[in-house]
């Protein structure tokens, strides 16, 4: 019981980072349709940045502040750069330059930064919490609930605001979009933005768990791509449960099968998705008219 | 009367292919403006122009006396530019009431923080603004399909829709490309009276219409395009009596004969 519990809890744990990943894939695909494969590379940096503004004497909240937004200034760059200079091209095109973006910003950290492990100290310390006989760190605490604090804002911004609604009617129709009076590469700057700042968040909250390097981010990305599919890809409330159900797969196969296993639990379920349930558990099915 | 649009020398070339050039005409408050052409004749390509979709080559579009040639079409919606597609462009998956609804986005305004904390100002605003699309989506006949999502309807009730969410923006200029395409004659006759009442209400209107008895009763001017150049402007009466009209249409034999 109490080992069954262990599993569940750091599975959660790990779920609620691929879920922060999954939010960021649901945004960028709700207003561009393209699903941003350097979405990982948003987490490596945010954890990267503040690694080393720490070293450089900082104070980890500020470390962490400056982290996310110098993250969120690469997704601006990115989108600026390298997507809307090819605006009009196919969306396959658009995604396989997010890999080429993603390939990118890994060598680049690895010039800036370093190829070692990094970590800093946990906000709350390292004092496990004993729930049922079984632990969970201060700090999986704090992941978990930057899951639920971005899920519920975005939940927010997408239904409440007229900006939220924007990005869902850029995505539904760009042109329709720009009719009705939305400035359409705004939307996309503004999600890029958005996107990469949540990315980087979930690259501070887990940096003290898992440890950090430059070569993490293509993990993740996948990790919360498969999570977003799980879910239902663009749905937030699909990229929140296809996280944390992925996470709980993972800790549950690593458990009772073997940890070797652990990753391919992941693409077993990328494929089961896409044979049985193409649109994920939340998504809906998408028709074209002719 | 100051002339709302005003177009002069415009053109555009793909490649090297010519496709629109030299075309110029205004557009007064509360007139009908047809532009008529064979097909290919770049009509479409003129609207695009017009409306920012395409950035043309040479001359200049002017909206009440300012340039705004080549601006992207969000700000010309902004500045009272409104149009509709000839292939639809619709919030597919969105319902026909939420279609109209976006299109008060700009008389939506508020802020995101007012928004998040969902303040008394905004809930009114957005009931506002429901409240106007009801009333546009009766006006064009959808006011039962409000809740239905649009893309179940006909192709006919979706021009319908789209000319309402031109309408939502209050447009001073309003750009329709052929408006009645797909729809029978009853519902041709609807859209005509509707035209005539915006038009009413001193609008500038410019029109595509491939269906000629619509154009000729509801155009205070028209203008007729071949080979991407203008070939005539006046008057109906006058237009469809000239020569190098019917030539156009018909070919060189029918002309002569």
């Amino acid at each position: 019981m109490a080992e069954l519990m262990q599993f569940l809890l750091s599975g959660v744990t790990v779920g609620a980072v691929y879920a922060l990943v999954a939010l960021g894939f649901t945004i960028i695909y709700n207003a561009s349709d393209v699903v941003n494969f350097a979405q990982g590379e948003f987490v490596m940096l945010g954890g990267m940045i503040t690694v080393f503004a720490h070293m450089a004497g900082l104070p980890i909240p500020l470390a962490a502040l400056i982290a996310i937004a110098g993250t969120a200034a690469m997704g601006v760059a990115l989108n600026k750069l390298a997507i809307e200079p090819a605006r009009g091209a196919p969306v396959v095109s658009l995604i396989i330059i997010t890999i080429g973006a993603s390939i990118f910003i890994q060598g680049v950290a690895q010039l800036v930064f370093d190829k070692q492990l990094h970590r800093f100290p946990a906000f709350s310390g390292d004092t496990p919490i004993s729930i049922f006989g079984a632990t969970i760190l201060p700090q999986s605490l704090w992941v978990l609930a930057g899951a639920i604090v971005v899920f519920v804002g975005l939940w927010a911004f997408f239904t409440k605001t007229l900006t939220g609604r924007a990005v869902l009617a850029t995505s539904n129709n760009r042109l329709a979009a720009q009719l009705v009076g939305i400035n359409t590469n705004w939307v996309m700057t503004l999600s890029f933005a958005l996107s990469a700042a949540i990315g980087a968040l979930a690259g501070v909250l887990v940096t003290p768990i898992t440890n950090i390097s430059y070569g993490v981010g293509i993990a993740y990305a996948l990790k919360g791509f498969a999570a977003a599919m799980l879910g239902g890809m663009g749905v937030p409330l699909g990229a929140l449960v296809g996280g944390i159900l992925l996470g709980l797969i993972e800790a549950l196969t690593a458990g009772y099968l073997s940890s070797v296993y652990k990753d391919a639990a992941a693409f077993v379920v990328i494929l089961i998705v896409l044979f049985v349930m193409p649109s994920g558990i939340f998504g809906r099915k998408s028709t074209d008219r002719v | 009367m100051t002339t709302l649009l005003e177009v002069s020398g415009l053109g555009i070339t793909f490649g090297g292919l010519k496709a629109v050039q030299d075309v110029g005409f205004r557009v007064n408050p509360g007139e009908i403006v047809s532009v008529i052409g064979p097909n290919g004749a770049g009509k479409t390509t003129l609207f695009n122009m017009i409306s920012g979709v395409y950035k043309p080559s040479s001359g200049t579009v002017k909206l009440d006396g300012q340039d705004v040639t080549g601006l992207d079409p969000f700000l010309l919606a902004r500045r009272g530019l409104s149009r509709t597609f000839q292939n639809l462009q619709i919030f597919q998956t969105m319902t026909v009431l939420e279609n109209a609804i976006a299109g008060f986005h700009l008389q939506e305004k508020g802020s995101l923080l007012a928004d998040l904390l969902h303040l008394p100002s905004m809930k009114f605003r957005a009931r506002a603004a429901e409240t106007e699309a009801r009333t546009l989506l009766n006006r064009v006949r959808l006011g039962n399909a409000a809740e239905k999502e649009a893309s179940s309807l006909s192709y006919g009730a979706l021009k319908r829709l789209e000319i309402a969410r031109a309408l939502a923006l209050k447009p001073r200029v309003l750009l329709l490309d052929e408006p009645a395409a797909g729809c029978n004659a009853v519902e041709t006759e609807e859209i005509d009276h509707l035209i005539a009442e915006v038009a009413a209400s001193g609008t500038a209107i410019l029109l595509v219409e491939h269906d000629m008895k619509m154009v000729m009763r509801i155009s205070n001017h028209i203008v007729v395009l071949d080979h991407g150049e203008k070939i005539a402007e006046g008057e109906p009466a006058v237009v469809s009596r000239d020569p190098k009209v019917i030539e156009a249409y018909l070919g060189t034999e029918a002309a002569h004969a």
